[in-house]
């Protein structure tokens, strides 16, 4: 164990978000929020699926998963029946306002208010066809993994 | 415990550097403690932050998360992060006497 004292503290952090739904997408807000909250400087890329939370028409329906996901303690075939979705969506939600956490676009806003960055994965938006126009203004840029990389320098890139 | 010297007092600090004792402190404490923290000279808009974040912990016992502050203080997010840059919450409470505030948004 190092000596606590002498451990470098994190000054940068870069946080992939890859997943479109909302318990997948929230996790890198809070992260990169967090990180600005305590001086830290923080980018997000959201490449994927995760483009859902940067794409206007889509990011304030985010869904929760009820699928294929083990920790909502739901059967597998109880989570595919139609509006179970909509349901835990709901109820998370609910939850996430009791702890006065934003909806995803004040979120965004916040961030980028705070001085975080906002990109988007060029290879994830063409094999999408989408635009530069699909995505709130608040995208600082779309940009290749190299920029990504490049942007990233002395970072500590997370994976969501 | 550790303490601080300050304006000829000497008070304690928690294990974060935060003042122990919310009641020790002063306005003229906050104007010292704003120079030492890279913070500089109080504004009017510094006050706003440091009197709600005041007001919040006597009335709650706990400082106002960042999110708080920006929706019923007045002063915004973006306005927020110049008065107190590099962590402006933890800054802001700092400067204020009061504790970190426990808050992930």
């Amino acid at each position: 164990m190092t000596d606590p004292q002498s451990r470098q503290p994190v000054e940068r952090v870069s946080i992939i978000v890859s997943r479109g739904s909302l318990e997948g997408v929230y996790p890198g807000l809070i992260m990169a929020n967090g990180a600005r909250m305590e001086g830290i400087e923080a980018s997000l890329f959201f490449t994927f699926f995760g483009l859902d939370a940067i794409t206007n028409k889509r990011l304030d329906h985010l869904k929760v998963a009820t699928v294929g996901n083990p920790a909502m303690h739901i059967p597998t075939v109880l989570g595919a029946i139609p509006g179970m979705s909509a349901f835990a969506t709901h109820m998370m939600k609910k939850e996430i306002e009791k702890l006065n956490i934003p909806p995803v676009r004040e979120f965004l806003q916040t961030i980028h208010d705070a001085g975080g960055e906002i990109y988007g994965c060029k290879a994830s938006v063409d094999m999408f066809h989408l635009k530069k126009e699909d995505f709130t203004p608040l995208v600082d840029d779309i940009i290749t993994v190299g920029e990504f990389y490049e942007k990233s320098a002395g970072a500590q890139i997370i994976f969501t | 415990m550790a303490s601080l010297e300050i304006l000829g007092k000497t008070l304690l600090l928690d294990k974060e550097g935060h003042l122990a004792n919310a009641g020790e402190w002063t306005e003229e404490i906050a104007r010292e403690l704003a120079a030492r923290n890279g913070v500089g000279e109080l504004t009017d808009r510094h006050w706003v932050v440091i009197k709600f974040m005041r007001k919040v912990h006597e009335q709650e016992g706990e400082p106002p998360s960042i999110r708080r502050i920006t929706q019923e203080s007045g002063v915004d997010t973006k306005a927020l992060y110049q008065l107190f840059p590099n962590g402006p919450g933890r800054k802001a409470a700092k400067i204020a006497g009061l504790p970190r505030p426990k808050n992930c948004i």
